[in-house]
């Protein structure tokens, strides 16, 4: 062990009501690319947040090279060595790519020298990017690459890597590792946070697996199935999603040249959109993130206004509608981000139930609001979908990830509706978290509802999906399908290594 | 070194707590700062912040305090609907102006009829004047998309002049000997909002302001309209979500919060001030902003809160005669008081924690 860059022992965090990190130890070597492995809530975050020096521990110790390491702020960790890419960007959409690196650099060299600078490394390791560009007109694969060689250009010896490839195309994934690799093998350790186990396998050469804030194994993931690992992180047999097949009935939601301009200034306009959804359907729409997801979504629920036509639900034109006449008809909705847009951060489960559910559960009469009701209603959501909270009268913010989003979809399905349109059901969910959603759509599925899943996470819609179409730049393309396919021509109806074909303009 | 640190839902105690820790503090800094004007700070805080109330003359001062609060509360209550939507009416003190104007016009229209309609129909036009006036900014902001701070803000000097020229022009008392002003209500009874209660202050407006709590209560607590206000406020897009109309939104809350002002502003007129003058306003529609963030948004707190500011202002008004103190002192104590419940509001969504920095 005397080789370890970092070494972490007992490390603990409580936080009120939950102990994050329990006496957490474990070492990572010089150039090694160690994966963190875990479900949602089982410690993950808080760890490399306190190596990071964003969160300081109760106690326990941390070592750097053996010397004694205590981060008190990021910029502590920076100066010892430690760079971290987050799940969420930090970039400014107005900026261009140089002006957003120095924006997160300790001293940033000047412009013209920082541009040259950016080119070297992103030349270097095989990540193009032109320093000139605009942020907002990045795809996510290249905003990430601006994240990581902001981290590159302070020379890290470890780099911290959170859910990395939940945006990328699997063409842009291959690049990813092609140049953690490069990394790797120029000496710079790789603490890598995912629960994807076959990239763990194919990336990482060990592995720390969290559960319930506890180290419960340290192994090789080469040397384990994918399998294995995934019931040691989950600590019980995994259930595969899984229901019969079932003849599609009749045309429920018809999506006939559905063209809208995005509400945001870089946000992509939907272009002459046409699907047909069938009763007892689910169809997958795959793209990489930015393609006109959002947009489709707000367009479906109703918060963008679209032609009357272009939109109809058992044959009556909802293009024009609001998102709760839309509910009233059926056509229910769970938009990506959870915090902000899908709920309100603050408010507690029982408003947040009522949020959606005002109209189908009818929660309200004259105007008046049956907050018992609702409470019973957020009750109910928070037993069928296992949601983990002391009860309804919490705030929604105060839910981990996974325990939200299991919320906001168990909310829509129990609402019994005919169409439902969801994005990104399972982004940042732990596994099972992630089954149980996906099994409780295809139950829905099951029952006759016509299931549209928006995703960035391929293995989701090939699981799940009857058919799959592509978002790339606002087209949708032809749905096909999705036993016909294979991952390479998804990949390539998606747009291909989406932005990545164009290299170095200059040298 | 002290750190903040987020809490994971808002501090109950803390947001309860945090408006009295705030009045605490101005007494103490007020009190340091009559100290060095030469006052007796103990004597001065008691003035100001008892004696009112509980004090020799307490009987007249408490009635006064009903009189002044009732307005604060009542523009207040208004605001705090728009605010807690993230809709921004800075114009009150404008629809309060003009609900005034109107409402008073109506009432001397009628002179010297006397009937039981009169007032009614006053306070219907004072509302509706101040509706009317709100409707500009929500208008331009929901067609043009114009920011409805500035426009509310720049039609309050608009309703200033029309108060000067009306008071010394159409509305002037024809008996008045050329003396600026309109005719006093208090002669004309059918359209005087007079007390009551002889002596215990409580007017139309102070029954009017008492309504308006309850109904902002229920509706913020119970009502699907409450609901989406605050939804709007907490998360827009949630809101847009949960099928909100952002610009339905921001009609029916400038136009209950200029109704509402207006509202106030024919009280005041018509009772307490007793006639259209060029300064009868006293520029209740601006404190008001500030006794709705003093009371968190709240209609409890907004009662509470005006109660408090209101006991300043007699208070006040007490200390600058008894002891001699420059009003301007009195405005910095308010001040202060915002100052202080600001700066400790950070406490119900922080913890402080104490711990060192230390360099890696």
């Amino acid at each position: 062990m005397s080789e370890m860059l970092l070494a972490v022992e007992g490390l603990t965090k409580a936080y009120p009501g939950v102990v994050a990190n329990d006496h957490v130890g474990f070492g990572v070597a010089p150039g090694e690319v160690h994966a963190l492995l875990g479900e949602n809530g089982a410690g993950k975050s808080t760890l490399v947040k306190m190596i990071y020096g964003l969160v300081r521990p109760d106690s326990g110790t941390m070592t750097w090279r053996s010397e004694p390491y205590k981060p008190a702020t990021p910029h502590d960790a920076r100066k010892s060595g430690v760079a971290m890419v987050f799940q969420h960007f930090s970039l400014f959409e107005a900026l261009n790519v140089a002006e957003n690196v120095a924006l997160g650099m300790e001293d940033p060299p000047p412009m013209g020298q920082l541009a040259e600078r950016i080119r070297d490394v992103s030349g270097k390791y095989g990540l193009p990017l032109e320093p000139h560009r605009l942020v907002g007109d990045l795809s996510a694969g290249e905003r990430q690459r601006v994240e990581i060689i902001r981290c590159l250009l302070q020379d890290p010896k470890l780099l911290i890597m959170d859910e990395p490839t939940s945006v990328l195309t699997p063409q842009e994934v291959e690049i990813l590792f092609q140049t953690l690799r490069r990394l790797s093998a120029e000496g710079t350790a790789i603490l890598y946070i995912s629960h994807k186990l076959e990239e763990i396998r194919a990336l990482c050469d060990a592995a720390t697996i969290l559960r319930q804030g506890k180290v419960v194994a340290s192994c090789d993931p080469r040397e384990r199935s994918a399998r294995e690992l995934a019931e040691l992180m989950v600590g019980q047999t995994l259930h595969r999603p899984s229901r019969a097949a079932a003849e599609p009935g009749e045309v429920v939601l018809d999506i006939d040249g559905l063209s809208v301009e995005s509400s945001s200034p870089f946000g992509t306009a939907l272009k002459n959109v046409s699907l047909k959804v069938h009763a007892g359907e689910v169809v997958g729409i795959g793209g990489v993130a930015g393609n006109g997801q959002d947009e489709l979504l707000a367009a479906l629920s109703g918060e963008l206004s679209s032609h009357p036509t272009a939109i109809r639900l058992h044959g009556r034109d909802i293009g024009d509608q609001g998102p709760n006449r839309r509910r009233e008809l059926g056509l229910l909705a769970a938009p990506e981000e959870r915090l902000g847009h899908a709920a309100a951060p603050d408010m507690s489960l029982t408003e947040n139930a009522a949020l959606t559910g005002m109209i189908r559960e009818r929660l309200a009469g004259r105007g008046f609001i049956n907050w018992g009701k609702a409470r019973r209603f957020a009750e109910a959501i928070i037993a069928d979908f296992d949601v983990r909270t002391p009860g309804p009268e919490n705030a929604a913010r105060s839910l981990s990830g996974g325990n939200l989003q299991k919320f906001v979809i168990g909310r829509e399905i129990l609402q019994r509706p005919e169409v439902l349109v969801v994005n990104q059901p399972t982004w940042g969910v732990d596994a099972s978290a992630a089954a149980a959603i996906r099994q409780a759509l295809l139950d829905l599925a099951a029952r006759g509802a016509a299931i549209v899943c928006i995703s960035q996470d391929l293995d989701e819609l090939m699981e799940i999906s009857d058919r799959f179409a592509a978002l790339n730049e606002g087209r949708l393309s032809v749905p096909r399908p999705t036993h016909e396919l294979s991952i390479e021509e998804i990949g390539l109806m998606m747009g291909g290594a989406h932005g990545m074909e164009v290299a170095h303009v200059e040298a | 070194m002290l750190r903040l640190e987020k809490r994971p839902s808002p501090s109950r105690l803390w947001t309860g707590a945090t408006p009295l820790l705030a009045v605490l503090l101005t007494m103490l800094a007020g009190g340091a700062m009559f100290a060095l004007l030469g006052s007796d700070p103990v004597v001065a805080i008691r003035t100001i912040f008892w004696d009112p109330l509980f004090g020799e003359f307490a009987f007249y001062y408490r009635g006064q305090l009903l009189v002044k609060a009732a307005p604060l509360i009542l523009i207040a209550i208004g605001l705090s609907l728009g605010f807690r939507a993230g809709i921004w009416n800075i114009g009150a003190e404008g629809q309060y102006i003009v609900g005034a104007i109107v409402g008073a016009a109506v009432g001397l229209a009628a002179y010297p009829t006397e009937s039981r309609l009169i007032f009614p129909a006053m306070i219907l036009a004072g509302a509706f004047a101040g509706w009317l006036w709100a409707m500009i900014p929500a208008i331009l902001k929901t067609r043009f998309n114009t920011n409805e701070i500035l426009v509310s803000l720049m039609l309050v000097y608009v309703a200033e002049a029309m108060l000067a020229s009306v008071s010394s022009g159409l509305l002037r008392n024809p008996d008045g000997m050329g003396f600026p002003g309109s005719r006093n209500f208090k002669d004309y009874p059918a359209a005087h909002n007079a007390f009551l209660i002889e002596g215990a202050g409580v007017h139309w407006g102070v029954v009017a302001a008492m309504i308006a709590v309850i109904f902002a209560y229920v509706l913020l607590g119970r009502h699907v309209l409450g609901f989406h206000i605050r939804l709007t406020g907490e998360a827009p897009r949630a809101a847009r979500f949960a099928g909100v109309n952002p610009s339905l939104l921001v009609v029916v809350c400038l136009g209950i919060s200029g109704a509402l002002a207006g509202l106030a502003g024919l009280f005041e007129v018509s009772g307490p001030a007793g006639q259209i003058s060029i300064d009868f306003n006293s520029g209740y529609g601006f404190t008001a902003i500030i006794v709705a963030f003093l009371g968190r948004l709240h209609p409890v707190g907004i009662l509470l809160a005006g109660l408090l500011m209101a006991l300043t202002y007699v208070g006040g008004d007490a200390a600058a005669s008894a002891l001699g103190l420059p009003s301007a002192a009195i405005q910095l104590l308010q001040g202060m008081l915002l100052f202080f419940l600001l700066a400790v509001d950070v406490l119900a969504n922080f913890r402080i924690r104490f711990g060192r920095t230390e360099a890696a």
